[in-house]
């Protein structure tokens, strides 16, 4: 209500926001395999970085376990700790 | 008996037959402590994401075995007494991982859009 009251100068353009799930409850994905380069690479930013959970939209349960497979995969040299651009 | 599984990355300069008789070691000794090998997979030479010892590449081991709980400390002495290798890690496997690794050996998953597994 007190929102559509606020006129703005220009038209605020809010596009839908999509609505974010976590990909691991969806599709049933039960263990995140640190091998896996690939899909590690899905949540991670260009500086080789984890993304956080509102960007990854993933659940505490398994953004941990995300994290952790990620952190075995830069172990094993699999995964760069710090780069740039690696996109 | 748990399932565990070893990645290991060895020396590039390894030739061919020092790595089939390194993995034949280490598979030895997991079949002699009483476990067993239950899948290996030598990755070969590959690039490291960054370099260790001064090296780029590295030649890759992933072996998943079942052994007992008390195994893994002899294995890593043995690893860390090996200068060929140059990074290891074993990591306990649950029963979701298993699966998982038995499912991605027969066939692979379905193709799903979420990763290219």
């Amino acid at each position: 209500m007190a929102k559509s009251d606020i006129k703005y100068l220009t038209q605020v353009k809010q596009e839908k926001q999509k609505k974010k799930f976590c990909r691991f409850k969806k599709y049933g994905i039960k263990y995140v395999d640190y091998k896996d380069v690939d899909f590690l690479r899905k949540f991670l930013n260009e500086q080789g970085k984890i993304l956080p959970r509102r960007l990854s939209g993933n659940s505490l349960k398994y953004q941990r376990k995300v994290g952790d497979a990620i952190k075995k995969a830069r172990q094993m040299a699999l995964l760069p700790y710090v780069t740039d651009l690696m996109k | 008996m748990n399932n565990y599984e070893l990645m290991v990355i060895f020396t590039p300069i390894l030739s061919e037959e020092e790595f089939k008789a390194s993995q034949k070691k280490y598979s030895d000794l997991v079949i002699e402590a009483g476990g067993e090998i239950v899948h290996t997979n030598p990755w070969g030479l590959k690039s490291l994401a960054y370099p260790i010892q001064k090296k780029t590449t590295g030649i890759y081991w992933v072996v998943e075995f079942t052994a007992l709980s008390d195994f893994n400390e002899k294995l890593k002495v043995q690893i860390l007494r090996d200068e060929q290798i140059m990074r290891h890690v074993i990591t306990k496997l649950d029963k979701n991982a298993v699966e998982y690794n038995y499912v991605k050996r027969n066939g692979g998953f379905k193709n799903l859009d979420k990763a290219t597994v």
